[in-house]
């Protein structure tokens, strides 16, 4: 390498510059490729092993069809009401459906800890962000697609759905509840 | 007119070519100027102790300054950059002049159009503008105009690189800085092309004459959104290797690294759309991790690579400008009191430790379960754009304005200062929103203490205390933003113009890689001595930031799993 002239980057390559790595760069370069390929395989091991992926069960679906599952499901399971909205308390294992819609969360869920339940989210009208407080869990809510993820709440509390997708002027008002039983 | 010869770095600069560099830059300072008055008015609203907007000019004041910031500031001073990394580095004249202004008055109209229908209140959408929220069609309208004049001004800096090769204006291969910069603009294509993608069905959408599903519109924008900071990357890394010759004449180590890193950017560019639909119901995972990833992190190992590299050749540079002695003697005796050169650092240890190490962590498919949508993902990216990019480009400022514009920099003494002042609000607000973020404040928010909402949320005073930060971090952000307005507005409009010998001769206001420009080749024998001596001090910073990342990344693993079993 010794006819190897250093200059800036605002200078021309002259020349062959297709030179061998120096030893330092090229160890770094070693380094970050495989911490690049263990952070990819991160990826899907924790789909293997681990126990948070938004994997789901995707599918579209019209809103007003979400709408009408979504009031059958409070129908079948209501057992009050809070605010004007209703609250359900869903068997384990159930699919529960909760819609978003400017600017409201429907319904009330009462859960249990420890039990596995379907969460469907979807939205009536325009996105829509499901942040559930204080677990700092968040999925994206779109109109036309029914998001179902399987759930077990593992601690109980008087929980919130807050909206964290912008969705017009009532949006800092859009929240929900969800209260999960020992 | 004939072309001037440079009398700092020797290069023949066409007349053209400079005044379009100095219309698009300027233009895109005026845009900043809106985006920062915009962002102070934003700090004080989410600060919750002021709460300074009503509700729907929140939401507006918002939208204009994601507007304007990240898309009319940062294109239209990308565009400057490459009329600068084009014609005026390769020594020739600018192609089709006027193709270069008409593409800047479509730029224009279209940023004042959109502009005015968003101050106006015809489209409180936010700049993803995520359909079926509807704007007023003029809004999009705009943003076409401006994307064809952006196209338009990539294909002179294409035209620009023909002609000199053509012509023979330069021997050799172009230099690393419009390597990068040709990288940016090929990104830059392919972005614009999802741009009308997606634009021209929404605007055609928003005249009711079409369809759009709202999922897809989320992945073709963010393939737009997503895509042009990857347009940022390139262009401002290329610029990190200009600040770095032009303030202490670094070098590079090795052409073939820094050229296949670039190269790397434009390989996996489309892919970036999958970081913002990674909880979304319309993609599966395999979809969602290979695309996250850019295909196994390789975009990410591109970024690592110049990580190295740059720090690494200001090193050199300063080794062979005798700062010699130990593994540091090149940073302490770096020239800190440059704006140029402090800029570069600063924005460097922004972009690396900060907007780097958290992209890659809430980009990964499952982590970004607990941070999608929440004040992570600002706090994330004005640590990538603004700490790194928008940073950058006003280092490069100070060197344009006795260059370019050939005016000397006024309120020197401020410009000294102005990187540090905004380098230390942009970290302290980015780190405090990443912090508020993590408790699942949500970005895009009116009103996190929800008085009137159905179900009170209160949230741990802890977030008190980072929302507090958070408005100090901006305060401090937006007066050096505000001084960098000022300096620019003032050295351009209000002093008088340099002549040669004036530039020589130097004086006050003139960064000193202006009056000498340190040596920007080097003999056989001190570049094999400086490679026999390699990076000592480089590697321990590399170690160091390497440490942080494998920490933050496995600290939010553990988080997660303590959450709901969710899948
Ligand atoms: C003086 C410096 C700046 C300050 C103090 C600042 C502050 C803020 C604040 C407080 C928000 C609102 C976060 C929220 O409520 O969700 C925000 C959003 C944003 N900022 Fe900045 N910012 C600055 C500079 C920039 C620059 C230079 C850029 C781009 C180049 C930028 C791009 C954005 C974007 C894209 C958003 C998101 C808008 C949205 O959610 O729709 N900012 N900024
Ligand atoms: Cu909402």
């Amino acid at each position: 390498m010794s006819e190897e002239k250093f200059h800036s980057a605002l200078v021309p390559a002259q020349g062959v510059w297709w030179r061998p790595v120096g030893a330092q760069e090229k160890r770094w370069i070693q380094i970050s490729f495989v911490w690049c390929m263990l952070m990819f395989a991160m990826m899907p091991l924790w789909h293997w092993k681990g126990g948070q992926n938004p994997s789901g069960i995707r599918g579209r679906v019209v809103p007003k069809d979400y709408r009408q599952r979504t009031e059958r499901f409070i129908q079948d399971y209501k057992v009050g009401e809070e605010k004007g909205i209703p609250v359900v308390a869903p068997p384990a294992g159930a699919d529960i459906y909760v819609e978003a819609s400017m600017w409201m969360w429907r319904p009330i869920l009462h859960l249990k800890q420890g039990t596995t339940y379907v969460l469907h989210l979807s939205s009536f009208d325009i996105n829509h962000g499901f942040s559930l407080y204080p677990m700092n869990i968040n999925f994206q809510v779109v109109p036309g697609y029914d998001y179902g993820l399987k759930v077990t709440p593992n601690q109980a509390g008087d929980m919130r759905i807050i909206c964290n997708e912008f969705c017009g002027v009532g949006h800092h008002i859009m929240t929900g509840k969800i209260l999960v039983e020992k | 007119m004939s072309m001037r010869t440079c009398p700092v770095t020797g290069l023949k600069v066409c007349p053209d070519a400079e005044a379009l560099v100095r219309w698009h830059a300027v233009t895109a300072v005026v845009h900043f100027l809106i985006g920062v008055s915009a962002a102070i008015l934003l700090v004080l609203t989410r600060w919750q102790a002021v709460h300074l907007l009503p509700s729907d000019w929140y939401y507006r004041i918002l939208t204009a300054h994601g507007l304007n910031m990240l898309i009319f500031f940062i294109i239209f001073f990308e565009m400057a950059v490459l009329h600068f990394a084009g014609p005026i580095l390769l020594n020739c004249r600018q192609p089709a002049a006027k193709l270069g202004w008409l593409a800047y008055v479509l730029m224009l109209i279209g940023a004042c159009t959109t502009n005015g229908f968003v101050f106006a209140g015809k489209a409180d959408v936010l700049f993803t503008s995520y359909v079926p929220l509807k704007a007023h069609p003029a809004y999009y309208l705009g943003i076409i105009l401006f994307a064809v004049g952006a196209l338009l001004d990539t294909s002179l800096f294409f035209a620009a690189l023909v002609k000199a090769k053509k012509e023979k204006t330069y021997t050799g291969s172009v230099p690393l800085v419009t390597y990068g910069a040709l990288t940016a603009a090929i990104i830059a294509v392919i972005t614009l092309i999802h741009g009308a993608m997606v634009y021209v069905p929404t605007f055609l959408w928003s005249l009711g004459l079409m369809q759009m599903d709202p999922e897809v519109y989320r992945m073709v924008w963010w393939a737009l959104g997503h895509s042009s900071q990857q347009i940022n990357v390139a262009a401002h890394v290329a610029c990190w290797y200009l600040l770095a010759g032009l303030t202490v004449g670094g070098v590079v180590l090795n052409e073939k690294v820094s050229r296949g890193a670039f190269f790397l950017y434009v390989l996996f560019i489309s892919m970036a759309s999958a970081h913002h639909l990674l909880v979304d119901p319309g993609v599966g995972p395999a979809w969602k991790v290979w695309n996250t990833s850019y295909a196994m992190y390789l975009a990410v190992l591109a970024s690592m690579v110049h990580g190295f590299t740059v720090p690494a050749g200001i090193e050199t540079g300063q080794r062979l400008r005798g700062f010699n002695q130990g593994r540091f003697q090149w940073l302490t005796k770096a020239p800190w009191g440059d704006p140029g050169f402090a800029a570069l650092w600063v924005s460097l240890v922004i972009f690396g430790f900060g907007g780097g190490i958290t992209g890659v962590v809430i980009g990964t498919e499952q982590i970004n379960i607990i941070a999608h949508n929440t004040l992570r993902i600002p706090g994330h990216f004005h640590m990538t754009v603004v700490g790194g990019t928008a940073l950058c480009f006003m280092g490069v400022t100070y060197y344009l304005l006795p260059l370019i514009f050939r005016r000397r920099v006024a309120f020197y003494k401020l410009a000294q200062i102005q990187p540090y002042v905004f380098g230390a609000g942009i970290s302290l607000m980015g780190i405090a929103m990443t912090y508020a973020g993590s408790f699942g404040v949500p970005r895009r928010h009116w009103d996190i203490s929800f008085t009137q909402a159905p179900f009170g949320v209160q949230f741990p005073t802890t977030v008190d205390l980072f929302m507090a930060a958070m408005a100090m971090g901006g305060l401090l952000a937006f007066l050096g933003g505000i001084s960098y307005c000022l300096i620019a507005v003032v050295s351009v409009f209000f002093r008088p113009a340099l002549s040669d010998d004036d530039l020589k001769r130097g004086g006050p206001g003139l960064p000193p890689g202006v009056v000498r420009l340190p040596s920007q080749t080097h003999t056989a024998e001190a570049s094999e001595a400086a490679h026999r001596q390699g990076n000592p001090g480089t590697v321990v910073l590399v170690g160091v930031f390497f440490v942080c990342f494998i920490l933050y990344y496995f600290t939010n693993w553990k988080i997660l799993s303590l959450l709901w079993k969710v899948g």
